[in-house]
């Protein structure tokens, strides 16, 4: 089996083994997917190589990694039948179809990293119960669709309202366990940026990634991103479901950690992204040539304040050199970044760390909680020259 | 409306098509099975409906008897998974002994 982060000759294979215990893992192809890594079959969960990120900024839909809780998702969709209703504490509750939604409301268009909470959990020690994920659980898109606010406004919001929920067609088999709705605070859903999106880097949505619209959440973690998405409901009171009051949630701490092993005293619901990146050119064991330039490259991303330095470390963390940072998609997407090291002859360890525009940068020892959560550790690339 | 919401110049094939019929996704078969060892049974009766055995395989290894019994009473107590007591006894078992 090829190691995950091997760009050359992984195609060919049908396994990949994830730098952690029990890391091995199918690469299978879903329609509409290249070979992707399979983390479960029942509901589909699967992971974008890693390699994928140092093809492009924007991640293909093909290779865009997928995230299901409930295994009973939709796999028949009448796109002339689909309505996506909005109800609750509205004025004027709404059932728009897919043709209202394109034609009845101003279009809008974002560059939106989109990761999974759990994203790296594999790499958690100790290791934690959940998905156990490389770095594959994210993605750049460019999403188009409506704001959600364009839509909340032509319901027209009640006074008191406190919370919007969201619920897709995907659903749970029992039905005693509790569906996987999300709610989102009134002010961050009529905040203009949340929106409802038809389409991904210029196509349908892939069925997968939530065909025929999805909520994209910019800066936000992956859990609120609801797929399928078919009912909004403005609440006047805080969502008491079970993904917002027990699942999802995260120490609430300024670290969103504790000791590994402890126990927070109080959790809240996740919300931004922490500040991470990623070298994406070099491979651990990565063999390279010694006294000349070598190339590094990589990606940043952050809640959505802006990436505004990307340093490089060459000796283990001790002294570090800023990258250049590539073309700016939006605050929102992944920034590219790159830089040349001349490096001498022997083993060293590339560290890469990003910094945003309000400061916040990333931890040299990973943070730890006890869902796994939120991982934004500096990233290390072990790299040989000769 | 902020910067960063560019608005669309180009109009998008329209998602909502011609033809009435609805469009279906075909999932690939599922493969994960239990690894064997004592009571694996009564794990494979109490633990397939909701989802498939990788949700079991691919947990970190050798989380011990705590691990797995809170896997379980999570399965029963935030799911609603109907098991019993005494199978929910012999599923931790088997779990932390298989895995
Ligand atoms: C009534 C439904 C149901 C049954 C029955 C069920 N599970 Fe689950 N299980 C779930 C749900 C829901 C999740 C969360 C899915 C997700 O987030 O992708 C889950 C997730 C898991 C996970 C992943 C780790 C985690 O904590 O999220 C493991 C391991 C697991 N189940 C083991 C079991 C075992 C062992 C059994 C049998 C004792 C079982 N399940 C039976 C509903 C169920």
């Amino acid at each position: 089996a090829a190691r995950v982060t091997t760009p050359f000759g992984a195609l060919a294979q049908d396994t990949v083994t994830l730098p952690f215990a029990n890391g091995e893992r199918r690469l299978v192809r879903y329609p509409g997917k290249r070979p992707l890594i399979q983390l479960t079959a029942r509901p589909p969960q699967l992971e974008t190589p890693f390699w994928v990120f140092n093809e492009s900024v924007i991640t293909p839909n093909d290779a865009f990694f997928v995230r299901y809780h409930m295994a009973d998702i939709p796999l028949s969709i009448d796109p002339e039948a689909f309505r996506l209703e909005i109800k609750g504490n509205v004025e004027r509750p709404l059932s728009l179809s897919l043709a209202e939604l394109e034609k009845d409301f101003e279009p809008v268009e974002i560059v939106a990293v989109h990761q999974c909470t759990g994203n790296s959990r594999g790499f958690v020690e100790p290791r934690t119960a959940g998905g156990q994920l490389g770095n594959g659980a994210m993605g750049n898109a460019r999403w188009s669709g409506v704001a959600l606010k364009s839509i909340l406004d032509k319901a027209g919001i009640k006074a008191g309202s406190r919370q919007v929920s969201f619920n897709g067609l995907d659903k749970p088999v029992m039905p005693e366990t509790p569906d996987f709705v999300k709610a989102l605070d009134i002010d961050h859903a009529r905040d203009g940026e949340v929106m409802i999106a038809y389409a991904m880097n210029g196509e349908d949505l892939p069925w997968l990634n939530g065909f025929p619209i999805r909520l994209v959440v910019p800066g936000y973690y992956g859990t609120y991103w609801v797929k399928h998405l078919s009912e909004i409901t403005v609440l006047d009171h805080a969502f008491d479901g079970y993904w917002m009051t027990t699942g999802y949630r995260a120490p609430d701490n300024a670290c969103a950690c504790v000791e590994p092993g402890q126990k927070p005293r109080a959790t809240a619901p996740v919300a931004r992204f922490k500040i991470r990146s990623f070298i994406t050119n070099l491979a651990d064991d990565a063999k390279i040539a010694s006294a000349k330039p070598t190339l590094v490259k990589g990606i940043a991303f952050d809640g959505g304040y802006g990436i505004t330095d990307v340093l490089l470390s060459a000796d283990g963390g001790q002294s570090w050199r800023e990258a250049r940072l590539g073309e700016d998609l939006g605050r929102y997407s992944f920034r590219e970044w790159q830089a040349e090291l001349t490096l001498p002859r022997g083993t060293h360890e590339l560290m890469v760390r990003a910094i945003n525009r309000i400061g916040q940068t990333q931890p040299v020892q990973p943070l730890w909680n006890p869902p796994g959560y939120l991982r934004n550790a500096v990233e290390t690339v072990r790299v040989h020259a000769a | 409306m902020r910067t960063s919401l560019i608005l669309l110049a180009i109009a998008f094939a329209s998602i909502s098509g011609a033809g009435a019929k609805p469009l279906t996704y075909q999932l690939p078969e599922e493969t994960a099975t239990l690894r064997p060892a004592p009571d694996m049974e009564t794990a494979q009766n109490n633990c397939a409906a909701c989802h498939s055995f990788d949700y079991i395989e691919t947990q970190p290894p050798k989380r011990g008897r705590e691990f797995w019994e809170g896997e379980v009473n999570k399965m029963i107590h935030s799911y609603h998974a109907p098991i019993s007591e005494t199978d929910a006894k012999a599923i931790a078992d088997y779990l932390s002994r298989a895995y």
